[in-house]
């Protein structure tokens, strides 16, 4: 271990990494774009990071910024000379050369940038513990928001894309997600037919009402439960307070089945009512809980002024503690609007007849092997957005109210 | 001034105390019936069922059935009813049938129409007990008075009326122990509940290792860190049928991205069926529940090193703590409360998963979870009984998770 605390050691190690990570992701990144295979190399990769690593380094008394000159005239034409010799990224099959060099451009621009602030810290001989975990975090940042933003991209990516295509364009390069401009409105054929021939309109709509239903039930029967729980004292508030825990903890798997058995039994399966009874019933429990850690936190001194005052506790609670929730009413009611919207199981399960369906039993019924594959992208693309929109412009209630209840400190 | 009196404490509960605890029941009762009868019911009768012999198919009660027709012209016309039991292994008890006999028709005196009685225009049938698999019909001699058209649209516009009880196999007090040996049985319970661990722990670890990562790595301020924050909460927000089925397309065997991709790197020859082979599609769902989850990690661990005090850094600091140290001796220690609890609920949603798998590999190729296990066992197979004997076991699992999470909780939070 301590070997690698000289700076002449952990530059060029670091160099290495970063070079093949940036190698990798650069190739993944231009396959994607352009549809052409690039392919990253191990060893010129690690190579030419490995010297960038070394090359970067300060050494003896010369500031950084002279040896960063130098390093152009040293470092850098070496290192443009041997990127074509044993080149890091290469070309495979068809590929034209011009994306290749695009790569190339990418890759390099990206290895000496990161490479240089990385090992920024690090002396040429041995370093502190300061410099050494400084240049190592530094590694760590930046292929940390290449992984997370890699990972968490690339699938709605290929959805997005995908839904953009058709099928045979799909099989004849399953890479290329370049996208045909010239099509214009053509481009969006699969939502065209979804909603023409597939009634995504009405399942959308079905989502909507059946949501908004859900978290207005929610509301209504978690709001009073909630504040009971936080503001009233009476025997048996622990038990309470635990079993709505509990029950938040019981699979909707489990209680699937008897609910299928029941609603088959009384007709109440293959319709909206039952959807609607049984929806606020998975949420309230996770909305009693968010709400009473958030009603916790409000001033009791508020509300026992409202009482001198001469109200009871019901216009206390609607006229003090709700206006002072508001915030968290409005998270409370995203998150809920979230799980319904969401909801799969029991839609899939509940409902056969294709008028009455929600979105993503509408998907579902898209999961066949005559439907095209783009449609289910787009079908899914569809019910995404809306509650990306929803959520992205309301995202501070909703991590601030996720947060603050449901799971306290 | 009376002196004699010590003040004394109030015993028991005061009028006020009553009063609250009243209101406080009050607010809570709506709650409690609807959550008691949506889950606490369903949670009890899937003990009782699982304890039945039943199928799917056993869902439909056996029932009277009856359909109604006018028949032949002139001298010949009668109402014919044609009775029959749709069950063919269970009798139906006291079945009765009642009509009204539509204006412009008249019943033939005398006629024997046995086991039914005509009352003015009502008709009346008795039929007792039907056996299993039974069928009759009923011919009721009669006479146009009135136009026949309307007349027909009166017969098959009305329905009569019929009642009968049957013994529904939910009800009756037949039991079984069958549906527990099944699921016991052999070696597939063990094969499933392994499946279950390995995804449970991998999946829960997974996600909060990654959880914490990218905590770390936003716990600063920059530019575009709200958009990153944002971004990275992406597949929790996203509905799960959503990624899941975009997931499944990216590493389709045949026209998948991510096999091309692999290809085109020369990390591969051939495509791999990612969701296809065993253990490949249980590291894949595992990895599958991980990228799911790790915003929710992030998010609850982000909120907890925001709230954490600087000053103590700043001390650290001055006492030339380094990076590394700082996070291992003052993050670590800070954050081991809301990653015990996180670890704690996150095993047991994890455990509980059913729609993640279910939609990548619908349980095949090894990944059959216990919770796939109850939708393949009741309606794959059509064994209710088996299926709920399934959900029994998690159910039992799940108490034994949740009782150390509450004694976990309550030391760490007071709960």
């Amino acid at each position: 271990m301590n070997a690698l605390r000289f700076g002449y050691i952990a530059g060029p190690l670091i160099g290495a990494l970063w070079s093949f990570v940036i190698a990798v992701v650069v190739c993944i990144a231009v396959s994607f774009i352009s549809g052409e295979g690039v392919r990253p190399v191990l060893l010129p990769s690690l190579l030419f990071g490995a010297w960038l690593g070394f090359a970067w380094l300060p050494d003896g008394g010369r500031a950084r910024g002279q040896r960063i000159g130098m390093n152009v005239v040293t470092a850098a034409i070496p290192a443009l000379a041997f990127l074509f010799i044993a080149t890091p990224i290469v070309g495979s099959g068809e590929s034209r050369q011009s994306t290749v060099i695009l790569a190339w451009a990418l890759y390099a621009a990206a290895a000496f940038w990161g490479t240089l602030v990385m090992i920024r810290p690090l002396p040429f001989g041995r370093a502190t513990r300061h410099e050494f975990e400084d240049a190592v975090i530094r590694f760590l940042t930046g292929f940390g928001y290449i992984f997370f933003t890699a990972i968490v991209a690339i699938p709605f990516y290929v959805m997005v894309m995908t839904s953009l295509k058709n099928q045979a364009e799909l099989l004849q390069n399953p890479l290329d997600f370049t996208i045909d401009l010239s099509k214009g409105w053509g481009l969006f054929r699969s939502y065209e037919e979804l909603f023409t021939e597939f009634s995504f309109g009405r399942y959308m709509w079905t989502s909507f009402y059946v949501s908004v239903i859900t978290v207005f039930l929610t509301l209504l029967f978690s709001v009073p439960g909630a504040y009971a729980v936080a503001r009233l004292r009476f025997k048996g508030r622990a038990a309470f307070s635990r079993s709505i825990l509990l029950i938040y903890m019981v699979p909707m798997i489990v209680l699937a089945l008897p609910i299928y058995i029941a609603f088959s039994m009384t007709g109440l399966r293959n319709t909206i009512v039952g959807l609607v009874l049984i929806y606020p019933v998975t949420t309230i429990p996770v909305a009693l809980y968010m709400l009473q850690g958030y009603f916790r936190g409000l001033p009791a001194e508020v509300e026992d002024a409202g009482l001198m005052d001469g109200l009871n506790r019901l216009q206390v609670i609607w006229k003090i503690t709700l206006p002072l929730a508001l915030p968290a009413l409005a998270s409370v009611s995203l998150y809920v609007f979230m799980i319904a919207w969401n909801e799969f199981l029991l839609a899939f399960m509940l409902l056969d007849d294709p008028s009455i369906f929600t979105l993503t039993r509408g998907i579902a019924s898209l999961d066949s092997s005559e439907i095209p594959r783009q449609h289910l992208m787009a079908g899914s693309v569809i019910a995404t957005v809306p509650i990306m929109v929803l959520f992205l412009g309301l995202e501070r209630f909703m991590t601030k109210g996720l947060t603050a209840g449901s799971v306290k400190g | 001034m009376s002196t004699n009196s010590e003040p004394t404490p109030p015993i028991g509960t005061g009028p006020l105390a009553k009063r609250e605890a009243q209101l406080a029941w009050g607010l809570l009762l709506p709650t409690i019936a609807i959550v008691s009868a949506v889950v606490v019911l369903p949670l009890l009768s899937i003990f009782w069922i699982s304890f039945k012999p039943i199928g799917l198919a056993d869902l439909r009660p056996p029932a009277p059935v009856v359909r109604e027709a006018l028949r032949g012209s002139d001298d010949n016309l009668r109402i014919e009813y044609r009775l029959r039991n749709s069950s063919q292994d269970q009798a139906i008890s006291g079945v009765t049938l009642s009509d009204t006999i539509p204006d412009g028709l008249t019943v033939t005196d005398g006629a024997d129409i046995a086991p039914c009685v005509v009352n003015g225009r009502r008709l009346l049938c008795d039929f007792g007990d039907l056996e299993p698999g039974f069928r009759t019909r009923i011919n009721i001699p009669v006479q146009l008075t009135g136009d026949e058209d309307a007349v027909k649209d009166a017969i098959s516009g009305s329905e009569p009326d019929i009642t009968g009880s049957s013994n529904s196999i939910l009800t009756n007090f037949e039991f079984t122990g069958e549906n527990f040996a099944r699921v016991f049985d052999g070696r597939e319970f063990w094969t499933v509940l392994w499946v279950t661990m390995f995804y449970t722990v991998f999946g829960t670890i997974g996600a909060l290792v990654f959880g914490l990562f990218a905590a770390l790595l936003l716990n600063k301020e920059f530019k575009g860190q709200g958009v990153l924050r944002g971004l990275y909460l992406f597949p929790y927000v996203a509905p799960v049928i959503a990624v899941a089925f975009a997931w499944v397309i990216l590493f389709d065997p045949f026209s998948g991205s991510a096999n091309a991709l692999l290809v085109q790197m020369g990390v591969t020859n051939e495509a791999i069926n990612f969701f296809g082979e065993r253990p490949l599609a249980l590291i894949m769902v595992t990895v599958f529940e991980i990228w799911r989850y790790f915003p929710l990690s992030f998010l609850f661990i982000l909120a907890r090193m925001q709230s954490i005090d600087t000053d103590m850094y700043e001390a650290a600091d001055m006492d030339g703590a380094s990076p590394f140290q700082k996070f291992w001796y003052l993050s670590v220690p800070q954050l081991l409360g809301i990653l015990s609890v996180l670890f704690l609920l996150r095993f047991i949603w994890t455990f509980n998963k059913f729609d993640d798998i279910f939609l990548l590999t619908g349980g095949n190729a090894g990944t059959r979870t216990l919770t796939v296990n109850v939708y393949e066992q009741a309606f794959a197979v059509s064994n209710i009984g088996a299926g709920a004997a399934v959900a029994v076991v998690i159910f039992c699992c799940l108490l034994i998770f949740s009782y150390f999470f509450f004694r976990f909780m309550s030391r760490e939070e007071g709960l």
